[in-house]
């Protein structure tokens, strides 16, 4: 049944012979598990181009709309989050089979004659590798993304021709902007997806010209062939890597930080795990030695893998007694482990706000403005008022309000200045976010926002833009004291930050978790 | 064996992608009414293109666009509102008061003033959107497209037997 399509298909493509060809490969007696990581790196490169272009399929390549989206993505694509993470360890478990499959290839020195092109075409795969990684860092554009990328534009800018190359990459306007987004976007998902294709199948076609590198003494050995045994090695070490893939998607969360905030110059920001040792090799270069961690050493290290094949021009000998390669292999080991662990302690904890968690409008609004709506509330101004009608009273979330302050004071009468104050505030500066959080924000929350008001807390302190700088901001108060730190400080400000100027609040036991409630949820 | 754990791979990256292309995305848009005009500026039997601004999200975007829909006041105090969009092939369709029929000039698709097919390739009647009269004011309640598509795929075998 099969045979005759088959033949059918290879009469007129050849593509059925041209396979069993592949597959029919001599290779030595000594091949084994070692050399199935190649194959590995290969799988994983595919994967990432396919869940690559899913990923586009939901994806605005442009600064701002492209957090837009990838929150989208990951927040209500069905199985988005999956998607994003398979894409994201990816990468990653990428990184380390790319560089267990060339610490292999050196420990076992296949790159010597007549190998040394691969080397170096693999070589080439790792750096363009990199490059994705680089690349894509910046595309989620949230704060990790954005200032990341600035500390790499500003090492190029330290290279040889790194104004050039910054220019080319539109990034040489100090800041990463629409220009510099579409450039590292079109070199994420066209140029280097080429090039990588096309070194590939050089890297490839060589391994096939040159054959597997065959242990020394083994020439003499009968030849096996690739297919089954070491096809089955491939796949069970493809079923290996998949395997720590799913868990990795399943068990350890992907960040999506807030959107990328150019302002926001508290942020500290660390490049991908891959680069911190690079990150933290450039700490013992200060001042005009800069140039030499970022440029010039690494440089010389590229140049020096480069040259690997023509600096150990030795015979091929048994990987037990090079002893030289597997010196210099433990030390580089240990020199990125001791590198990346001393930046992973010396990274500062920076509590950030889940960027795929969902603000309401009522969290965005200043207190004021919220105090307004608790007095709204309160007094049933929504029975003649109703969102949504104009009858019997006008809709004010639908019409513009031009009455001024002394003829709303009018207006209500009975309300206190504050109470008055605050209805000014929301009625005068209505927003699309107001409007929303007439209709929607928690009972609770408004009347927390009261009590905020009324205590004048925005007289220190700013909060969603309102507010002065004499304490401190409260967005993201959550983040950085406890519920129960908040609670208590309100009594005794004094007591926990010595010199504080905060007079001490005494609220009712429910006031107290009313307004502790509500600060704790506004978030950065 | 090798085919197995092949088979495995393929399987696990089979499912999330299908999933992921097939499966609906969650919907951000509320119903809402929108006021679009007062009933007293429309007349029974004469049917009326009113354009109303709407807010919706669009993929990852909120986005306020400029639409429309027909009107057509059937009592003092009733209001039917039509999708502007001919249920043939969705192009625009307009009343024609001469022969006192709503026409769709790209194919010719005629409907009676309720939005029934009385000549042409459309398919069903005119597609409706929820309205209500309230204090003088027409309000309509336009699905979101996708939406539309869920209710219409709903009601699309009711629609034949009826």
């Amino acid at each position: 049944m099969l045979r005759p399509f088959l033949n059918f298909i290879d009469q007129r493509t050849g593509l059925v012979s041209a396979i069993r060809g592949f597959l029919d490969e001599d290779i030595p007696a000594s091949a084994g598990w070692h050399q199935v990581l190649g194959s590995v790196a290969l799988f994983a490169f595919l994967l990432q181009i396919f869940t690559g272009f899913l990923l586009a399929l939901n994806y605005a390549p442009t600064p701002g709309e492209a957090w837009d989206s990838l929150r989208y993505i990951v927040t209500q694509v069905a199985a988005g989050s999956v998607i994003r993470a398979m894409h994201h360890w990816g990468a990653s478990l990428m990184i380390v089979v790319v560089v267990l499959h060339m610490a292999q290839t050196f420990l076992w020195g296949a790159y010597k004659k007549p190998r040394e092109a691969t080397w170096i075409a693999g070589v080439l795969l790792l750096l363009l590798t990199l490059a994705f990684g680089l690349s894509g860092y910046l595309l989620t554009w949230d704060n990790r993304a954005y200032w990341g990328t600035i500390v790499t534009t500003r090492i190029m800018s330290l290279a040889p021709g790194g104004s050039l190359l910054l220019r080319m990459l539109g990034a040489d306007g100090g800041g990463i902007g629409r220009v510099a987004f579409a450039r590292f976007y079109a070199a994420h998902v066209t140029l280097l997806p080429i090039l990588t294709l096309g070194l590939i199948a050089l890297h490839v076609y060589l391994v096939r010209k040159h054959g597997v590198t065959p242990a020394p003494g083994d020439e003499r050995l009968p030849k096996k062939k690739f297919f089954p045994e070491q096809v089955f090695r491939d796949t069970v070490a493809v079923f290996v890597w998949c395997v720590a893939l799913g868990l990795m998607v399943a068990l350890v969360k992907v960040p999506l930080g807030r959107i990328a905030d150019p302002t926001d110059t508290s942020y500290v920001p660390r490049p991908e795990w891959y680069f911190l040792f690079l990150f933290q090799f450039l700490k013992f270069f200060q001042g005009p030695l800069e140039v030499f961690g970022a440029v010039v050493l690494p440089g010389a290290a590229v140049a020096v893998l480069v040259l690997i094949p023509f600096i150990d021009r030795g015979a091929v000998v048994k990987i037990q007694r090079r002893i030289a390669a597997i010196s210099v292999a433990c030390v580089a080991a240990l020199a990125w482990t001791g590198l990346t662990t001393a930046a992973v302690l010396t990274t500062p904890r920076q509590p950030e706000e889940d960027g795929a968690l969902e603000t309401a409008a009522w969290q965005r609004i200043p207190a004021s403005q919220l105090a307004g709506i608790g007095v709204f509330r309160r007094e049933n101004c929504s029975n003649c008022h109703t969102p949504g009608r104009s009858q019997p009273a006008p809709d004010l979330t639908a019409i513009v309000v031009d009455k001024d302050a002394n003829w709303m004071k009018n207006h209500f009468k009975n309300l206190s200045g504050m109470e008055i104050g605050a209805l000014v505030q929301l009625l005068t500066k209505r927003t699309e976010d107001t409007v929303e959080a007439c209709l929607k924000a928690p009972d609770e929350a408004a009347r927390g926002a009261m009590i905020y008001y009324a205590s004048q807390c925005s007289s220190c302190h700013s909060l969603n833009g309102e507010g002065g700088d004499v304490g401190p901001p409260l967005n993201g108060l959550r983040l950085r004291r406890s519920r129960d730190w908040v609670k208590a400080h309100f009594a005794a400000p004094d007591q926990f930050t010595p010199g504080s100027e905060m007079p001490p609040f005494h609220f009712s036991p429910e006031d107290l978790d009313r307004i502790t409630n509500y600060v704790m949820s506004i978030p950065k | 064996m090798i085919n197995l754990l092949a088979g495995l791979v393929a399987v696990a990256a089979a499912i999330p992608t299908a999933v992921y292309l097939l499966l609906r995305p969650k919907s951000r848009d509320g119903a809402n009414w929108i006021e679009v005009t007062d009933l007293s500026k429309l007349r029974v039997g004469e049917p009326e293109e009113i354009v109303y601004n709407r807010k919706r999200m669009d993929g990852w975007r909120r986005i306020e666009e400029k639409t429309s829909a027909w009107l057509v006041r059937t009592s003092e105090t009733a209001v039917v509102a039509f999708n502007p969009a001919c249920t043939h092939l969705g192009c625009a369709y307009h009343w024609e008061s001469g022969s006192a029929q709503f026409e769709c000039p790209c194919h010719g698709s005629i409907f009676s003033i309720d939005g029934k097919v009385t000549a042409g390739p459309a398919p069903r009647p005119l597609d409706r959107y929820p309205s209500k009269v309230e204090g003088g004011a027409v309000y309509i309640n336009p699905e979101s497209p996708s939406a539309a598509a869920r209710s219409r795929a709903r009601s699309a075998p009711s629609q034949e037997s009826a």
